[in-house]
């Protein structure tokens, strides 16, 4: 008998209600993030203007969305915004080119999978970041090396995400199947594989994409004058902390963006929506 | 076309589980364990075989081994006398949950199994002909997580049935359906058979299963495996032991073969 109060709230709906309300209520999906949001702005704003810190080192809100506007004005915030979307794009789309297929592989190939497993779970905790050094060494100043980060970030993860699924009990009846009804190895490849691993592989997608997302502020950190990554550093660097945070700010934006983005591919196809 | 001929199939695996769990335990680690004892087995053409046999025992192995699936350790299986090296849409598969792939529609499923037909008219007339067959028309753009556990398992007939095999096997067909949609599918699978007499082998726990469905019934025993009633049921359909006191002996006899005194 104790329901939370959610299983009764549709009870308390009724028409004498003040439009707004009900309008509130129908429309809560976007209404309550807002209301989230205007508390905490609300709160950091009471919190810079009061807590007696300088505006320098911990500015209020109005402040960063004022520079906000200067630099979308002067164009660098797009500029930034563009140059890490850039980067990140260039080494996820590398990364998942070679990733996926190796995943494949290696789920088909035993023999591979037991060589080189060992030497990607070793290199898999390594973090992007460890590389730095060597990148730079490697690949000079200019987005390479920010890129040869990124692809390093993501290119475990989507490859490992599916390595063992070519022999997982679900996939071996498909391949029975596959059998029975005398597919050649492509066919085996583009009709049973590919798609038995499609939801896998788009949640991997989804990750790596995130991680991509982080890895590039800190690659943009290193050699290259543009991107996010250069502005929070750049801004940091004039002592601008309000530029740091509408850096944060629009990293945290399109990062958002970026996931919805991922999470919509699952309605490129109806049977990527199958329940697993 | 259909004629199954089993010889003298053996078939063991190895203990996989490293260790005996404490003092008592039988099993002795790397083993060989006899699944299949020496089955010599003949199945005439236009069959309905109903094997039954306590769970575990093999009668899913040697389903297997009759589909290509699996090789015998020893002796052979050969169907219309050629010997059966691997999996072929001349003997298709029903598997034991849906073996619908998941991204596909019924449509495309059933698509499956024709392949080998070149017109695309002629192979469009199949499909449709046997979606309409097993009454899922109006759900050919269905995907499979978009029909009931039924509807699935009637798609699957109609791919398995489109692909003209002379065997069809069934892994436990009715495994998981409630009872209504239980009926009704061993019905469709004896009225299929009626009409298109292919050489049916069908496993099953369900004693009054196969005594309703099967011209045969072939009894096997626990591990290792062995055939300890192979009958012939000569009854016409609809059959209800019931009423017919023959089959209804025979039906009280199988109970008493799988360790059932009392069977109501």
């Amino acid at each position: 008998m104790n329901r939370p109060l959610a299983h009764y709230c549709h009870l308390m709906i009724s028409e004498r209600m003040p439009k707004l309300m009900i309008w509130c209520y129908d429309n809560r999906r976007t209404v309550l993030p807002f209301i989230t949001l205007a508390v905490m702005l609300l709160i950091w704003e009471l919190t810079a203007r009061y807590s007696g810190w300088s505006p320098h080192v911990f500015p209020s809100p109005s402040k960063v969305v004022y520079s906000m506007g200067e630099l979308i004005a002067n164009g660098a915030l797009l500029r930034h915004s563009i140059a890490s979307l850039f980067r990140v794009t260039v080494g996820f789309y590398l990364a998942v080119i070679f990733a996926i297929p190796l995943g494949i592989f290696l789920g088909r190939m035993e023999i591979f999978n037991l060589m080189l497993n060992p030497l990607i779970q070793f290199l898999r905790p390594i973090s992007p970041l460890a590389w730095i050094p060597l990148a730079v060494l490697w690949f000079g100043i200019g987005d390479k090396p920010a890129v040869f980060l990124i692809f390093l970030s993501c290119f475990f993860p989507s490859c490992g995400g599916h390595g063992d699924s070519g022999s997982c009990h679900l996939i071996r009846f498909f391949f029975q199947v596959a059998a029975n009804f005398k597919f050649n190895h492509w066919e085996t490849i583009t009709k049973i594989i590919l798609p038995a691993i499609m939801p896998n592989v788009l949640t991997a997608l989804r990750l790596t994409m995130g991680i991509g997302w982080l890895v590039v502020v800190a690659a943009e950190m290193l050699a290259v004058r543009s991107g996010l990554g250069y502005l929070i550093l750049d801004s940091r660097n004039a002592l601008r902390m309000d530029y740091v945070m509408v850096g944060m700010m629009m990293i945290g934006l399109l990062g958002i963006v970026l996931d919805e983005l991922m999470r919509r591919l699952v309605h490129l196809h109806p049977s990527l929506q199958r329940p697993y | 076309m259909g004629h199954i001929l089993i010889q003298d199939v053996c078939k063991s695996y190895k203990n996989r589980r490293l260790e005996r769990r404490g003092p008592h335990d039988l099993y002795q680690p790397n083993e060989m364990m006899h699944v299949l004892d020496h089955i010599s087995l003949e199945f005439l053409e236009g069959e309905m075989v109903c094997l039954l046999g306590p769970s575990g025992c093999g009668k899913s192995t040697l389903l297997r081994i009759i589909a290509g699936f699996d090789t015998p350790a020893s002796g052979e299986v050969t169907i219309d006398g050629e010997k059966v090296r691997g999996p072929s849409p001349h003997h298709i598969f029903v598997f034991q949950h849906s073996g619908l792939l998941p991204w596909m529609t019924v449509w495309q499923n059933v698509e499956l199994g024709v392949r080998n037909v070149g017109d695309v008219r002629a192979r469009g007339e199949i499909i449709q002909e046997n979606i309409d067959m097993v009454d899922l028309t109006g759900f050919e753009q269905h995907y499979p997580y978009q029909l009931s556990g039924g509807m699935q398992r009637r798609a699957e007939l109609a791919r398995a049935l489109a692909a003209n095999p002379d065997v069809l096997i069934m892994d436990e067909p009715f495994n998981g359906l409630d009872f209504l949609s239980h009926m009704k599918i061993r019905e469709e699978i004896v009225n299929m058979h009626e009409l298109l007499r292919k050489t049916t082998l069908v496993v099953t726990h369900d004693i009054d299963d196969a005594l309703l469905m099967g011209d045969r019934v072939v009894v096997m025993s626990g591990r290792p495996a062995q055939v300890t009633l192979n009958r012939q049921l000569d009854f016409p359909h609809p059959r209800d032991p019931k009423k017919n006191t023959v089959l209804g002996d025979a039906r009280d006899e199988l109970f008493l073969m799988l360790g059932v005194s009392y069977a109501i």
